[in-house]
């Protein structure tokens, strides 16, 4: 080894003493911002959450993009009065990495579950902090008793909601409905009548897709759910997402028959693109978008769908789309609503992370998300009308009226085997083909034991 | 989609960061060895040079490989032990049992296939005029990653109905030969094939630059005498070319075998195992990331690890017999 000279030896351990400034210079912090600035008037709304020294919380979600940036606006007041920074990270491969990181012993302060289910698992093994009490008060003030309950295991709370949406709406072109003079459907049947009425003015009613890399299948789920709680109701719902009845129970069975008499009847799917089995290779964005070309008739899926449409789309009553609230079957029984939403489980106790939990579970934080547009609530003491779109209005609205049944989305519910797994997989061979009866008992085969 | 590059561009700093420390440690271990007396020198530099790399093989191979093992006989949280119970899972669901069958499909066609393009493209443009060009074109897919290459096969297959405009290549062709559009991807088994052909696509390019070297390599005594001989192109290539290539051809075949073995971002990006077109890695991934059942998991990883060394032990023995005959 001695044919390295001196002179080389030098340049080397010149070149490693570089180095190692470089380390030192990356991990220097060069975040600015005085703590004159929190002590201004305007900060005086958040001078319960502020630390003395200045903090990092990590928050990590499924939320990207768009909506990403509107979250990050949302706290960016509450970050500059509270020397609280919130490291927001938004993932698609939030479910596969979420445990990865936990395990790993890598878990982030606080992550958004769109999934109780998912998020029950993490509780079971003992990994996320029972919810702090200011967390437990704002919850019990803030939302109903349902709400509480999807992150309360053992009589203990876990985690607040974050943003809730309801899945119960069918989008419609309501220039087509004048056009023809189509009237909303209030019941089951007037919808099959409608659905009919359609195909006799030659317009493929419904449009569905499905298609969803990875989690493709899951807004079949969501159909058969909405129809689960319609054709059996919300008791039996709650059997059959809890398994205390098999998932090819007879009652199971005729639920997803019903849903099989419109996404699967040629006649009337897949409207301004193709045949059935098109919806299984349609994507979920552009699933319902032939409604807006009077192509498709009608379309169901969540408030969420309203970001889809292309920019300058008119969303309402007289606008380019719209949406109403897919009907009950038995009216007398009450609306039933499927719903879902994000919950919030926290990794560590820190001061700084409480505060962050208790300000994103407060009417405030809610307020101040709620009027940057699309984005939906739970939270009773939110204001209606900070809500900026018409579809979240709509949404509010529901979740808000007492006749409402509301459950959540089941397959989130489920163990993620079945709920993220088998039940996704096994709509999508049902759509291409398979029978009821077979793809049912192969979802039930999957239910860990 | 705006794509902000200075936003971006401090996504660079850990690599650079981590490339510079990487070069600082070797060069550090350099220095050490050098100082050392020369008492006792050969011991020190086997374990200076040895000893890290035995350390990183124990910590990043060999305890994961034992520990995956020993998850493959435990239950889904890996509390209890359930024998050979995952194992017997793979064999006895229909969905499983066409995962595999799937597998042994991307098995058979993507080696074979491969070779031959790759093998019958180096014969055919070996001196050929424009020969560099050639074989840059057929080389270039090799550069893709495999999830960019199966979008772009994504959108030659993209399925569109008639009454739309077609957004996929082969759809295309098919209406102005007067066919109706098909849904390439969707029905099964023959939606494999046409991933297959993703994977040949790619790996085609390293077939022929690895058989295209071999081929040159060949020594030109034995070509001329057998043109003396006065054979037709067709006997030199079947009695010639190919038994001296051989040793390479199976080199080839055999490195393709394991990579399609591995098989999963085409399956992913292409599909998401939908349809029926799963394969091992791809469920392994499921199992333990997407179900969380981390025996069904460990047992799936552990049966490709037992699927691949038999081919790796082959591969090495060939290496060995290579050597021993120079």
């Amino acid at each position: 080894m001695a044919v390295l000279s001196r002179t080389c030896r030098a340049a080397a351990l010149a070149g490693v003493a570089a180095l190692a400034f470089t380390v030192a210079a990356c991990g220097s912090d060069n975040d600015s911002g005085g703590s004159a600035a929190t002590d201004s008037p305007e900060c005086a709304p958040y001078a319960q959450y502020k630390v003395d020294k200045k903090a990092t919380v990590t928050v990590y979600a499924t939320i990207r993009d768009i909506e990403a940036d509107k979250l990050r606006s949302s706290w960016a007041q509450f970050e500059k009065c509270t020397n609280i920074k919130i490291d927001y990270e938004g993932t698609g491969e939030f479910e596969a990495q979420i445990k990865v990181r936990v395990d790993g012993g890598n878990a982030p302060d606080l992550a958004v579950f769109p999934q109780p289910g998912l998020m029950n698992t993490f509780i079971k093994s003992n990994k996320v902090k029972p919810a702090p009490q200011q967390v437990k008060d704002l919850v019990s003030k803030n939302w109903s008793a349902d709400w509480a309950k999807y992150t309360t295991v053992d009589g203990t709370l876990y985690g607040a909601p974050l943003g809730s949406n309801v899945k119960s709406f069918v989008w419609y072109s309501p220039g087509l409905f004048k056009e023809k003079g189509y009237q909303i459907p209030k019941t089951w049947t007037e919808l099959v009548a409608l659905s009919d009425k359609m195909v006799a003015d030659k317009i493929k009613p419904w449009c569905a897709g499905i298609e969803s890399g990875e989690a493709t299948g899951w807004p079949a789920t969501d159909w058969i759910e909405d129809i689960m709680l319609r054709d059996q109701g919300p008791d039996v719902y709650d059997q059959w997402v809890n398994h205390t009845i098999p998932f090819n129970d007879p009652k199971v069975l005729s639920a997803v028959d019903r849903a099989g008499s419109i996404l699967k009847n040629a006649g009337y799917v897949n409207g301004g693109i193709g045949d059935v089995k098109s919806i299984s290779t349609t994507s979920f964005q552009e699933g319902g978008l032939p409604v807006k070309d009077k192509k498709c008739g009608m379309h169901r899926q969540a408030s969420f769908y309203a970001n889809q449409w292309p920019k300058g789309t008119n969303i309402g009553e007289n606008g380019d789309v719209f949406a109403f609230y897919f009907p009950p079957i038995d009216a007398s029984k009450g609306k039933p609503v499927l719903v879902a939403g994000e919950f919030i489980a926290a990794f560590a106790d820190r001061p700084e992370v409480v505060n962050v939990q208790a300000y994103l579970a407060s009417a405030e934080w809610a307020t101040s998300r709620a009027k940057l547009n699309d984005w939906v609530s739970a939270n009773k003491n939110v204001d209606p009308s900070s809500f900026a779109g018409v579809i979240d209005k709509l949404s509010v609205q529901i979740l808000q009226d007492p006749s409402t049944v509301a459950r959540f989305d089941g397959s989130d519910l489920m163990p993620g085997a079945v709920g993220a797994g088998s039940f996704w997989k096994g709509m999508t061979d049902w759509i291409n083909g398979k029978d009821t009866k077979s793809t049912l008992d192969f979802i039930e085969s999957s239910w860990p034991k | 989609m705006d794509y902000d590059f200075s936003a971006d561009i401090q996504k660079l700093w850990p690599m650079l960061v981590g490339i510079g420390l990487f070069a600082a440690v070797v060069v550090a271990l350099l220095l050490v060895l050098d100082v050392l007396p020369r008492w006792g020198r050969d011991r020190w530099q086997l374990i200076g040079f040895f000893g890290p790399a035995l350390i990183l093989l124990t910590i990043g191979l060999i305890v994961p490989a034992v520990r995956t093992t020993f998850l493959s006989f435990m239950d889904a949280d890996s509390n209890e032990f359930v024998g050979l119970d995952n194992y017997a899972w793979i064999f006895q669901h229909q969905e499983t049992l066409h995962m595999l069958r799937n597998t042994l499909l991307w098995v058979v066609f993507v080696p074979s296939l491969s070779t031959a393009v790759g093998l019958l493209y180096a014969v055919l443009v070996d001196r050929a005029s424009l020969e560099g060009l050639a074989k840059s074109l057929i080389f270039m897919p090799m550069a893709i990653s495999l999830v960019g290459a199966s979008i772009i096969w994504k959108f030659v297959y993209a399925y569109r109905s008639e009454e739309q405009t077609q957004i996929g290549l082969l759809n295309q062709v098919r209406l102005w030969l007067g066919m109706e559009p098909r849904q390439f991807l969707l029905d099964p088994p023959v939606n494999t094939l046409y991933l297959v052909v993703i994977m040949i696509w790619i790996q085609a390019g390293f077939a022929m630059v690895v058989l295209s070297a071999a081929i040159k390599a060949i020594p030109s005594d034995i070509t001329e005498a057998a043109r003396l001989d006065g054979v037709n192109p067709w006997q030199m290539f079947w009695k010639v070319t190919l038994p001296t290539i051989r040793p390479a051809v199976v080199v080839v075949t055999m490195t393709i075998t394991i990579a399609t073995l591995k098989v999963f971002d085409i399956v992913r990006t292409g599909t998401g195992g939908q349809f029926d077109t799963n394969v091992l890695a791809y469920e392994m991934y499921s199992q333990a990331f997407r179900s969380f059942d981390d025996g069904k998991g460990s047992a799936l990883a552990v049966f490709l690890f037992a699927l691949v060394v038999p081919i790796v032990i082959y591969q090495i023995r060939t290496l060995r017999q290579r050597t021993e005959i120079r």
